[in-house]
């Protein structure tokens, strides 16, 4: 299963303080359909473009059809905006 | 190809493509196009840093002889009040229409009230005098602590901080709090045999691009809007003015000026959409550029701050916990760099406990717009100070300090995920190994130390190769040149075609000649257009190998393409003569028409940049002037596609940094008024004031980009903020915490000494 | 309105101002050579240097009037032809520029450096461009290609 690691606020907002999980997904758009069956409402600010995916330590931003792996890290971070 | 590979002109100091038209005065910039029948906009600005606007009385300049449109707030359309997301910047439409042209308030000294289209510069002065606007003055707030306490006068009465649980009753100026990081801080604080706890504060900063703000824009009777301007992006220009003037975006053509430096400053819009306002009334093109006074009192400079560090380590030099709680000026609405301030202050470590807080602080200032790496330099300077000052308690050299505890590859960063292959070892190696580490100091003189992250961004691109029929290539692609960027589009197409360098033509195209493209910001252009362009030149060399492959009636798989030919490969190696580009491209019509190659990607996989800094200064005690000696930058920047403008950003940045480590800093009278509006007293370092700035690339290449690219642009300002206040402490003895170091700053503190 | 005559990049031009108009606007939009550039209000940035009877001058500091009768020389008149002087060939080839807007009031200044001191060297550069701010490059490669100009103009004979 894949390791999923939202940020603090995320846990705050939507999981109850969890922020790792172990989920069975295939991309970025299967995990975020089930995390949000899980933690309604979470959809919306993921896909909101206010947040970015790392999936074995690459950056992706608005990325729905990433893969993942079955023994994938993926972690959530706020979107990187430049200068 | 391949990342690895040797390039004929990747990595090759060619001469720009723009160059004469620079060299000569021929490039056009934003206040250099004019139309016939142009009129000239101008805007009044509110004297006050915060108050109600009673009313507006435009009448006697609407009368005026020669004013054709004058517009106020309520002439602007009403918006949602809702961040979203546009590529890779986010926007709240309401207030940025509101920071436009102020509606009920006016939030910051020079905010707009009111904007005149006239036929001459002096009738729109005029008329601007003629403009009685009623004004109820409101106590203001600029510095960020003030702005936090409790009885601050509010800017927003309902604005109640976002991230905190419970949700907080009463309103503040705190619009939000963020928080990242893991681990047991407690445990790790216990573990720890020093603790250093500093409080530290940076002045805000204007991105200080030479050329202000301008543009021409021409609403005609059926409505289509042509926009001629300087900016990062011109798709973000045309997102922004369709949406905040309610028109379709296929009915704006922003046509992209040369840009006379951004920094991040010009991925915000502040002239285009009042000079359509006035077009469109006036039927007539309007041309608007801001004065430098504009330019300082009204447009985004990057946020004040006050940063509070924790960092605890073991006597042998393990960090063991690293906390720091960051507080950012946003300017008049939310939006300030907090957030990439918290996730890269300890990002150059690896901490297994780890905690950084972050708030996001309205003040009667204009909106803080990016600079460079936003956010990054001011938290990375905190944090590298108090290691500057861990190594000094624990007798270590600073950068043996950072090298037992660098993030490397497979570290957690601070901000969540694991580093892929990065270069920030490399960068503290190639420092501590170069001469200017060992090179012996003399009285009054200091050296400081420190490292930069940036993560760098990817984004969507669009590139076409089109190819002509003599052999020669132009290469489209939509992002402004702001630092040599068509001298790499150019290079990487030249390299994947097989051509020379100089039968490529680089050209930034309109937004009606080409698809989306993110701004150039966030250090993406070379990796991200330059990942378009390297697949579009692939694209038209897919289509040149599959027509040689039928003119020799084989498989196109058996025909490969190197040095710009198609070569019959494979079994069928030899059994042609190899047909070069030009044959191909002379026979297109024949064979299926025009080759054009293209690309329209999101591009993935941006990867992280660091650097080391090594600065050495002398202290005048007499009168506490600082004068920077030497200046070393090596920097990891995946592959420097053209070395000279990889260098020539990376000095760029740190002369940006040493101006706001040493110099640059807003000064606010009590009326809560710019007081240096200019750059007689917004002091920008000038070439007597700097040395010559050593640059050493590192190449620890991406492996998500065709040739390796990480981006270079962002990481360089972030090291000297830090290497400067390190280099000023070890001179005088003492830890300088406050930006800028100015003269009066560095005399109390030798006096006081503390 | 009075009318000023003066001699701009070697032609004799005869335009009418207002007592208030500065050479910079007359230049930049009497004569539309775009090329020298405005960049701040207080005469600080140097990006719009010209030469006035050969001596540099920052153009927005200067009326139009006070330059009746004087000989003018704008980026635009600096070049031979089609062939670059070898100032401007100097920037070009040393990567003195990145967003390309100080170059015009860089060259020129450079032009007047190089005439002073013909063997100049980075230190003397630094000195003397304190007029001439560049917010790009740190400076690092305008001061090489100062000197590498100079050099040239050197060899060239001057
Ligand atoms: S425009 Fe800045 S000195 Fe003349
Ligand atoms: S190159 Fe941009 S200001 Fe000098």
């Amino acid at each position: 299963m894949a390791q999923i690691v939202l940020t603090n606020d995320l846990g705050r907002q939507f999981t109850g303080g969890e922020t790792t999980l172990d989920m069975d997904v295939t991309d970025v758009r299967d995990l975020i359909r089930k995390l949000d069956q899980k933690f309604p409402g979470i959809a919306e600010v993921l896909q909101d473009g206010s947040m970015a995916v790392a999936i074995d330590g690459n950056l992706h931003q608005d990325a729905w059809l990433e893969d993942i792996g079955p023994t994938s890290e993926v972690y959530f971070l706020p979107a990187i905006r430049g200068g | 190809m391949g990342v690895d590979g040797n390039y004929k002109w990747v990595g090759k100091r060619t001469v720009r493509p723009d160059g004469t038209d620079k060299v000569t005065g021929r490039a056009l910039f934003s206040a250099d196009s004019s139309m016939p029948g142009m009129l000239i906009g101008k805007i009044l600005r509110s004297p006050h840093a915060h108050a109600k606007i009673k009313s507006i009385d435009t009448s006697k300049a609407e009368k005026l002889a020669g004013v054709k449109s004058v517009v106020i707030g309520k002439d602007f359309p009403n918006l949602p009040n809702k961040t979203i997301s546009i590529g890779i910047l986010a926007a709240n439409f309401s207030e940025m229409s509101d920071k436009l042209m102020a509606r009920k308030k006016v939030l910051y000294d020079g905010h707009p009230v009111a904007a005149v289209a006239a036929t001459t510069s002096a009738i729109a002065d005029k008329a601007l005098s003629l403009i009685k606007v009623e004004y109820q003055v409101l106590p203001h707030v600029i510095d960020v602590d003030e702005a936090m306490k409790p009885k601050a006068p509010l800017l927003h009465k309902k604005m109640i901080t976002v991230g905190v649980d419970p949700a907080p009753t009463k309103a503040s100026n705190v619009a939000s709090r963020c928080e990242f990081g893991f681990g047991d801080l407690e445990a790790g604080f216990a573990a720890a045999d020093v603790i250093i706890e500093r409080t530290f504060k940076t002045k805000p900063a204007h991105q200080g691009y030479l050329e202000p703000h301008g543009a021409v824009v021409s609403v005609a009777e059926d409505g289509q809007v042509t926009i001629w301007c300087s900016s990062q992006g011109q798709f973000m220009v045309r997102s922004y003015c369709a949406r905040l003037m309610q028109i379709d975006e296929a009915q704006i053509r922003v046509i992209p000026a040369e840009i006379g430096g951004g920094f991040g400053g010009k991925t915000v819009i502040y002239l285009e959409p009042v000079a359509m306002a006035l077009s469109g009334r006036a039927g007539k093109p309007v041309k608007m550029t801001m004065t430098r006074e504009e330019v300082m009192r009204a447009t985004g400079p990057t946020s004040g701050t006050s940063i509070d560090v924790k960092l605890g380590a073991t006597k042998d030099g393990k960090l063991t916990a690293g906390e720091a709680e960051l507080r950012y000026q946003a300017g008049c609405y939310p939006g300030s760099p907090v957030g990439p301030g918290a996730m890269t202050a300890f990002a150059p470590y690896n901490l297994e406990n780890v905690k950084t807080v972050g708030f996001d602080v309205v003040v009667n200032r204009p909106q803080a717009a990016a600079y460079r790496a936003p956010g990054a330099p001011m938290s990375e300077f905190a944090v590298e100070s108090v290691i500057d000052e861990m190594a000094q308690k624990l007798g270590m050299d600073p950068i043996a300090l950072r090298e037992l505890n660098a993030a490397k590859e497979g570290t957690t960063a601070p901000y969540g995920p694991k580093f892929g292959p990065i270069g920030n070892e490399q960068c503290l190696e190639a420092a501590k190994n170069h001469p200017h580490y060992s090179a012996p100091l003399g009285p009054n003189q200091g050296r400081g130390v420190a490292s930069g992250f940036w993560f760098n961004v990817g984004g969507e691109s669009v590139a076409s190769v089109n190819i002509n029929t003599d052999g020669t290539a132009v290469v489209l692609s939509g992002n402004p040149d702001i630092g040599g960027s068509r001298a790499s589009m150019a290079a990487m197409a030249a390299e994947v075609l097989g051509i020379d360098y100089d039968k490529v033509r680089p050209i930034v195209a309109d937004t009606s000649s080409i698809g989306y493209n993110d701004l150039t910001g966030g250090s993406r252009t070379t990796f991200a257009s330059g990942m378009a362009v390297c697949n579009a030149a692939t694209d038209a060399v897919d289509q040149m190998r599959t027509r040689a492959a039928k003119v020799w009636d084989i498989s196109p798989d058996a025909v490969e393409w190197s040095e710009g030919h198609a070569r019959p490969a494979g079994p069928n190696a030899g059994d042609f003569e190899p047909m070069s580009l030009a044959d191909i491209a002379r026979t297109s019509a024949k064979m299926g028409g025009p080759i054009t190659g293209r690309a329209a990607i999101n591009a993935q996989g941006a990867a992280p940049g660091f650097g080391t800094h090594i600065v050495d200064v002398e202290v005048d005690p007499e009168t506490g002037h600082v004068t920077v000696l030497r200046y070393t930058a090596v920097q990891d920047v995946g592959r420097a596609i053209h070395p000279s403008y990889v260098e020539g950003q990376i000095q760029g940045g740190v002369a940006q940094g040493v101006g706001w480590a040493l110099n640059e800093e807003y000064v606010y009278g009590d009326d809560g008024c710019l007081q240096n509006t200019g750059f007689l007293d917004y002091r920008m370092p000038v070439a007597s004031d700097l040395p010559m700035i050593d640059t050493v690339i590192i190449e620890v290449p991406n492996e998500a980009h065709p040739f390796g690219v990480r981006g270079v642009g962002e990481v360089p300002i972030i090291p000297p903020l830090g290497a400067v206040a390190n280099a000023v402490s070890n001179a005088i003895g003492v830890r300088m915490t406050d930006l800028p170091l100015s003269p009066p700053k560095i005399l109390a503190a030798i006096k006081n000494g503390s | 309105m009075p009318t000023v005559s003066m001699t701009v990049n070697g032609a004799e031009v005869s335009v009418e101002v207002e007592n208030r108009t500065l050479l910079v606007q007359l230049l930049r939009e009497q004569l539309r050579l775009t090329g020298t550039h405005v960049g701040c209000d207080t005469s600080q940035c140097g990006a719009c240097v010209v030469h006035m009877d050969g001596i540099p001058v920052k153009s927005c500091t200067i009326l139009a009037v006070q330059a009746a009768d004087a000989d003018v020389l704008t980026i635009e008149g600096v070049a031979d032809g089609d062939t670059l002087h070898p100032m401007q060939a100097a920037f070009r080839e040393n990567h003195g520029l990145q967003c390309g807007f100080c170059t015009s009031g860089m060259v020129m200044a450079g032009l007047d450096i190089a005439r002073r001191f013909p063997d100049v060297d980075d230190a003397t550069v630094r000195r003397e461009l304190s007029g001439n701010f560049c917010r790009c490059t740190g400076y690092h490669n305008i001061v090489k290609s100062i000197v590498a100009g100079a050099h040239a103009m050197n060899e060239a004979g001057g």
